[in-house]
């Protein structure tokens, strides 16, 4: 257990090393995040009131939408220069890979949600009434959205069409999580009366199903 | 690059034209039912005397509901066999799974299609998002047709197999949670008013209904029979032209070469 | 009829889908079977009189 552990850190920080050098995410999929939250501004040509309204649900659309560019990133990663076959060779146990690589997704995650949240604050108007709600639902939906992306990276790679098949993939399964996170936060955010906390319930729930799939089916996949 | 090595041939076989003939004279049955022999729905409003209901458009549902039941046997029929072909590993539930897969599909677009038509006059509108099962069956067919453009990818039988059992699999398992989720999300849901039970079912009507699944049970089972064969022969018609390039391959360089080299003693 | 239009529709569209997916496996079929030696075929029925 403990070597499972230390293996996953071990990908998981080669990872998140690899983001820090060549900033991806801080160049790339950030700026993408915040003209995500412009571009619905333009689109929805509406006042801050309004926006206010959808915020939760807007900022959402954003997480995912990096969260695609985010796994192709973590999988493309694997296939430059044939790194998944220096990964197998080395031994490391598929679960630990799995775990490692959600791990990495799920940091960069946070930081995005951390940047969606300030960008929602400025631009739609929206204020965080509850930070403990907002914390804890931010965090479960993340790990939800990690543990999927990097089971479904994994099912879309090395097929010359990952980009387009990805999306298809991937996102139909996440729809629970997006009714769910957006529900939570329209809470957290104030938006609307529902009960958060219940939602995140879902969401922990689906975290804890995902997690348990995508380690099991990882080993499946990488097999040959 | 196919080498015609004898004559054409067709799937169907004896058995399958017998069920082709049944499910037709089934089909011909179920139309004369639903159009001719049943009642449209008309009922007489409680205070206002007026004659409301479905009217005709019930008659839709002969075709809509049946389908829906079709949908997730086709579903299910796609799971149990995605599971089985990770336990057993043999190309049998592979293809069987694809089949069912793909002929679900078409009855899920067909169930989201006719309930979009008839909930245009019944409903008065084409699409409700506030509706449970309606948004199931949605994200139920766009994660199968993720699955089948995953199956449509240029990759290795076996890998192909796996992952698309993975998707399959992943599939069923989130559905439970998207149907928990959308059920939550809204309280007032149209279909809630179950169809069964708003609708006055009479004898006739019920045994309509069934002789639907009954008849459309028979469409799955011809045309599952059919795809799986034909997934079946793309397996062999695969195979064949790999050995078939082998032999071509080996034919072209010296055969003493091609002996020592693989290890054979002349 | 009351609604004769979403009728005609709505068994329309399935009776034309499942037609046209039916006609398209049996000739994918038919297609394939070219590729496939006799030998290696199984629930097939030949076109050719002579053959088994």
């Amino acid at each position: 257990m403990k070597s499972l552990l230390s293996e996953a850190w071990l990908v998981a920080s080669k990872d998140l090393r690899i983001e820090a050098r060549s900033r991806v995410l801080t160049n790339q999929v950030a700026p993408f995040a915040v003209l995500v939250l412009v571009l619905f501004g333009f689109a929805l040509d509406a006042d801050q009131r309004t926006l206010r309204m959808f915020a939760p649900g807007l900022f959402w659309v954003a997480v995912l939408l990096c969260l695609l560019l985010a796994v192709q990133r973590s999988s493309a990663v694997e296939s430059a220069d044939d790194a998944a076959t220096g990964l197998r060779m080395a031994g490391l146990a598929p679960v630990a890979v799995f775990l490692g690589k959600s791990a990495a997704i799920f940091v960069q995650l946070l930081v995005l949600e951390l940047l969606l949240t300030a960008g929602i604050i400025v631009f739609y108007g929206s204020s965080v009434k509850n930070l403990f709600l907002w914390l804890i639902a931010g965090l479960v939906t993340a790990l939800a959205v990690a543990a999927t992306g990097t089971l479904y990276g994994a099912l879309a790679s090395g097929l010359g069409v990952r980009e387009t098949l990805l999306p298809i993939l991937l996102l139909p399964v996440l729809a629970p999580v997006l009714i769910g996170a957006t529900r939570a936060y329209d809470d957290a955010l104030g938006a609307a009366a529902v009960d958060g906390w219940a939602w995140t319930g879902l969401l922990a729930m689906f975290a804890v199903v995902a997690s348990t799939l995508g380690a099991l089916a990882y080993g499946a996949l990488v097999e040959d | 690059m196919t080498n015609p090595t004898s004559s054409v041939a067709t799937t169907g076989s004896p058995g399958s034209r017998a069920l082709g003939l049944a499910t037709l004279l089934g089909l011909v049955g179920l139309l004369v039912l639903a159009f001719v022999l049943t009642e449209p729905d008309v009922r007489i409003h409680p205070s206002t005397g007026q004659e409301i209901g479905q009217f005709d458009a019930v008659r839709l549902l002969y075709l809509h509901v049946p389908m829906a039941v079709i949908t997730y046997v086709a579903y299910s029929l796609a799971a149990f066999a995605s599971a089985g072909y990770l336990i057993k590993r043999t190309p049998w539930w592979d293809v069987t799974a694809h089949a069912a897969a793909e002929v679900g599909t078409v009855f899920c677009f067909l169930v989201l299609v006719t309930g979009s038509i008839w909930g245009r006059p019944v409903w008065n509108t084409w699409w409700e998002w506030g509706d449970v099962r309606l948004m199931t069956t949605l994200i139920l067919f766009l994660m199968f047709v993720g699955y089948l453009a995953l199956r449509r990818t240029a990759a290795d039988p076996r890998v192909q197999a796996r992952r698309a059992a993975v998707v399959a699999l992943v599939a069923i398992v989130d559905l439970p949670l998207v149907n928990r989720s959308v059920e939550w999300w809204e309280n007032r849901t149209l279909h809630q008013k179950s169809t069964l039970g708003e609708l006055k079912i009479e004898d006739l009507t019920l045994f309509t209904l069934m002789v639907g699944f009954l008849v459309f049970l028979m469409v799955f089972a011809w045309l599952l029979l059919h795809r799986f064969r034909v997934g079946w022969l793309t397996l062999a018609a695969g195979e064949h032209q790999v050995a078939a390039a082998i032999k071509e391959r080996r034919a072209e360089a010296d055969g003493s070469e091609v002996a020592s080299a693989v290890g054979e003693t002349s | 009829m009351t609604h004769l239009g979403y009728l005609l529709g709505g068994w329309g569209v399935a009776a034309v889908l499942l037609t046209v997916y039916a006609v398209s496996v049996v000739r994918r079929g038919r297609a394939l079977s070219v590729s496939v030696p006799e030998d290696q075929r199984r629930w097939l029925t030949s076109q050719n009189p002579t053959d088994g």
